[in-house]
């Protein structure tokens, strides 16, 4: 998914720019579920932030962080990840595959949801993936069921609310098998993310009311939502487990300025930060101490350079984008600007999934700073075809980037010699207006933030040739038949190690033509009180919330 | 009378249509595309775009788009907003929380400011009279959010005698301290007003023949003075208070109040022009109303006032 609309707003600094936890610490923790009612702790919940969630808490609908992080609280999926971004089954008993195109899955006997009576059933999950799928439904994470055979049906203008996907079939109450429409390697690692939640059969009957106050299979129940206010959340006692309750219950606030809420933190009104303000970047591990969170995440932040532009075509293109990323101080970027709560860039996958961080992809020394070798590549493009001026980087100036941005654009204007102008728009989605109609000129800020933790997941949606021209968020429409090749070799692997291999060599592809130019990792950053412990950040810089004690 | 009041609400439907139409074509074309601004920058396929753009009318002229907003106000349902909750019961949730803290403000303003108005007025030209003036000067000069933020860590943090984050508990005792931090630069002009409109009138010949027939002081002061300097101070208190709930915007940020301003706010963010618009019109209203109530409290100070026909 990627940075969301309200996240990019709020998220002066936004740690919290997270799509969804589902992590846990391994292994079963002391009181575990299974009726053994409220975990560890008891008395005084733990207090966390959010933002209000976008939608009514429809876990096909959610895509943003504040919705995403209480519907993982509330719901249990076929897996969930481990703070180091590995899956583990939740209530899967097991996932199976011999092609990896063709899954039979199957769930733990014996669970229910909250109310204790209604059995979770295969057709749970294919019921709620159907409807989440079908495009009548207006689903915000209908693109979550692109990979399974059907999709392309359900997509079609006008079809049939009650169309399914011809990918998905019940076998028995515990079984049901998924055909894809090609082999996916990861695909048990995605099941994870929000959008594969089951549904009771109840949700259906009137689906805005079930979003309101879900009865779900999670670690947590939704016990009151005042809107723009507070979500409480308790234990469910009919959730059983690897992810069992460790406190008595959470109350996320729902919090419109970081500066607030970092005061908050500092006199220990709120317990678990996901996110602070601008001001504090260069004091907060001062004011902390060890209570204070700054690690890599998995946000990966870029400029895109279009292939439709003429300026970036051709021989002189490639020398012309080269030139450009050399000619930017990352380094100096993260450290001045952003007080090392960034980590530059060394390929286009974040170094919290597997894979990903890498040092080693041939031609990654584009990416580092060199004045005289960047006006040497600028000046070999302009001996082919002059540059057609001035040089646009347009980003939305209701996110935190005006600084980073003119930073860049003077820097590419003092070591290149050219006009080099930043463009703000006021309102991110009149930016992607443009984007979207592929009228904006010149390049922008881009930014992705993993769905869940595989490799794929930073290459494919971005840079794959299904997603250009519109069709998905390859916004800069490169193609390269070679980079295909490679992303699909990678998902027929048949182990990981295999797979990353492959992905790496397509990396290599992505420095030589640079499609965008990778800037830095967003870290995780936040803190917590000092009533607080255990606390651990998920791979996706969402807190931990079913391990923190009280 | 009457008549008078009739023609002041009659007088307000052109300006509600006027009003929403500017704020809705102003949402329309600044804001980009919101339904793109839901999906982040995230993939939607065409036809869950389609389905979105119909749910929201956003596929008709902007025009169409105004009048079917307008049918829905005279059936008092503005539909539901993004974020799939009827817009109504958004504004109704949000309202009464600003509406207390507007109070609390103005009561605030009016109070102090009057009070030392007076004081600083019949003291012109003393210690007193710098001092509060200078200190007017400051509030006046002081950016809202700097006197907030200000407000927060001393009372908060250090002091921890006043909540920071108030919207846990958006009561009346939690909401005096924004309600300062709104009124704050207010009642520096209130204070102004006031002085200079009791200087003037301290001076005044019907004052000088009071005091000659031997009334009181306080007498003097309540009935002679006050009542005659109020008129101008009247004025902009009514008009400040549709000013005090727009301007909600940035205490309730700092003081994280979910209120109108913080509605406001994040519907201007996500481009939700009916969302937008309801708010702006409702804010015209509470301005266009407290005018009119405004006008007819001049009656009531000076009887040489007459609005009958």
């Amino acid at each position: 998914m990627a940075i969301s609309r309200r996240s990019m707003m709020l998220g002066t600094a936004a740690g919290g720019a997270a799509a969804l936890t589902l992590a846990a610490c391994g292994g079963d923790d002391g009181g575990s579920g299974g009726g053994s009612g409220a975990g560890g702790g008891s008395g005084e919940p733990i207090y966390a932030n959010t933002t209000e969630p976008e939608n009514p808490l429809i876990p096909t609908n959610t895509g943003e962080v504040g919705g995403g992080r209480i519907v993982t609280m509330l719901f249990a999926g076929l897996v969930y990840y481990t703070a180091d971004g590995s899956a583990e089954n939740d209530i899967a008993e097991s996932i199976e595959s011999e092609d990896n195109q063709n899954w039979t899955i199957t769930i733990r006997e014996g669970l229910t949801y909250s109310d204790g009576s209604t059995p979770i059933t295969a057709q749970d999950f294919v019921d709620a993936w159907n409807f989440g799928a079908n495009a009548a439904n207006a689903q915000i994470g209908q693109y979550f069921f692109e990979p399974f055979e059907g999709y392309e049906e359900l997509s079609a203008e006008d079809v049939a609310e009650d169309a399914t996907l011809s990918g998905l079939e019940v076998v028995d109450d515990l079984t049901f098998t998924a055909r894809l429409v090609s082999p996916q390697s990861d695909f048990p690692t995605r099941l994870g993310y929000s959008a594969y939640m089951p549904l009771p059969p109840s949700a259906f009957d009137d689906i805005e009311a079930y979003g309101e106050s879900p009865l779900a299979n999670g670690p947590y129940i939704l016990e009151s939502w005042s809107h723009d206010t507070e979500l409480v959340l308790v234990p469910n006692e009919h959730y059983d487990g690897p992810r069992a309750p460790q406190n008595s219950g959470i109350t996320f606030t729902v919090y419109q300025d970081p500066e607030t809420l970092y005061l908050d933190l500092q006199s220990d009104n709120v317990d678990v930060v996901d996110q602070l303000p601008g001001s504090a970047l260069a004091t907060f591990e001062d004011d902390l101490g060890d209570r204070a969170v700054n690690d890599p995440g998995a946000v990966f932040q870029s400029i895109t350079l279009p292939g439709y532009d003429k300026n970036f075509e051709g021989e002189a293109g490639t020398l012309r984008r080269r030139a450009i990323s050399r000619a930017i101080d990352r380094q100096s970027i993260c450290d001045n600007l952003f007080f090392g709560t960034r980590t530059p860039a060394t390929d286009f996958v974040s170094p919290v999934v597997p894979g990903g961080g890498a040092t080693d992809i041939p031609g990654s020394e584009v990416l580092e700073f060199d004045e005289a070798e960047a006006k040497k590549l600028w000046d070999e493009a302009e001996a082919i075809t002059p540059f057609e001026g001035p040089l646009t980087l347009a980003y939305n100036s209701d996110g935190p980037h005006a600084d980073w941005v003119e930073a860049v654009c003077n820097s590419l204007s003092n070591v290149l010699g050219i006009d080099a102008q930043p463009t703000p728009f006021a309102a991110f989605g009149e930016m992607r207006e443009q984007i979207r109609a592929r009228e904006l000129q010149g390049t922008w800020r881009s930014g992705w933030q993993a769905d869940y933790p595989s490799a794929y997941n930073f290459l494919g949606p971005l840079y794959g040739s299904a997603a250009a021209d519109g069709n998905g968020s390859n916004d800069g429409d490169y193609k390269n038949p070679d980079f295909d090749q490679l992303l699909s070799d990678g998902l027929a692997a048949e182990t990981e190690e295999e797979a990353i291999a492959l992905w790496k060599e397509a990396e290599a592809l992505l420095m030589r033509d640079l499609p965008v130019l990778p800037l830095w990792y967003q870290n995780t950053i936040g803190g917590y009180s000092t009533l607080v412990s255990d606390v651990e950040y998920g791979w996706d810089t969402v807190p931990l919330y079913h391990q923190v004690t009280k | 009378m009457l008549w008078y009041i009739g023609r002041r609400l009659l007088q307000m439907i052109p300006v509600f249509l006027g009003a929403t139409l500017i704020v809705y074509l102003m949402a329309f074309y600044t804001s980009g595309d919101p339904i793109l601004a839901l999906a982040g920058d995230k993939p939607i396929s065409p036809a869950v775009e389609q389905q979105l753009r119909e749910q929201y009318n956003l596929d008709k002229p902007v025009l169409v788009q105004w009048l079917i907003y307008l049918k829905n106000v005279l059936t008092f349902d503005l539909g539901v907003g993004f974020n799939g909750r009827p817009i109504m019961d958004q504004i109704a949730a949000a309202f009464p929380t600003t509406a207390r803290l507007a109070i609390i403000a103005v009561v605030i303003e009016t109070l102090f400011g009057v009070i030392a108005g007076v004081i600083s007025g019949l003291r012109k030209g003393k210690l007193i009279d710098t001092t509060l003036l200078m200190l007017s000067l400051l509030l006046i000069a002081t950016p809202t959010f700097v006197l907030g933020f200000l407000a927060q860590f001393v009372f908060g943090l250090q002091l921890g005698i006043a909540p920071i984050n108030v919207g846990r508990d958006p009561s009346w005792v939690n909401l005096l301290l924004p309600g300062f931090v709104l009124g704050g630069v207010s009642f520096a002009y209130v204070l102004r007003l006031t002085r200079t409109s009791i200087a003037e009138t301290a001076e005044a010949d019907h004052v000088r023949t009071a005091t000659a027939k031997g009334l009181s002081r306080g007498g003097v002061v309540s009935k002679h003075i006050l009542r005659n300097s109020l008129i101008p101070v009247l004025t902009f208190i009514g008009a400040d208070l549709g000013a005090l709930m727009g301007g909600a915007i940035v205490t309730e940020r700092v003081f994280n109040v979910p209120g109108i301003g913080t509605l406001l706010f994040s519907s201007i963010i996500s481009g939700e022009s009916p969302m937008i618009v309801s708010l702006v019109t409702l804010l015209v209203i509470i301005f266009l109303l407290s005018n009119l109530v405004v006008d007819l409290l001049y009656g009531v100070l000076d009887p040489r006032i007459r609005y009958a026909k």
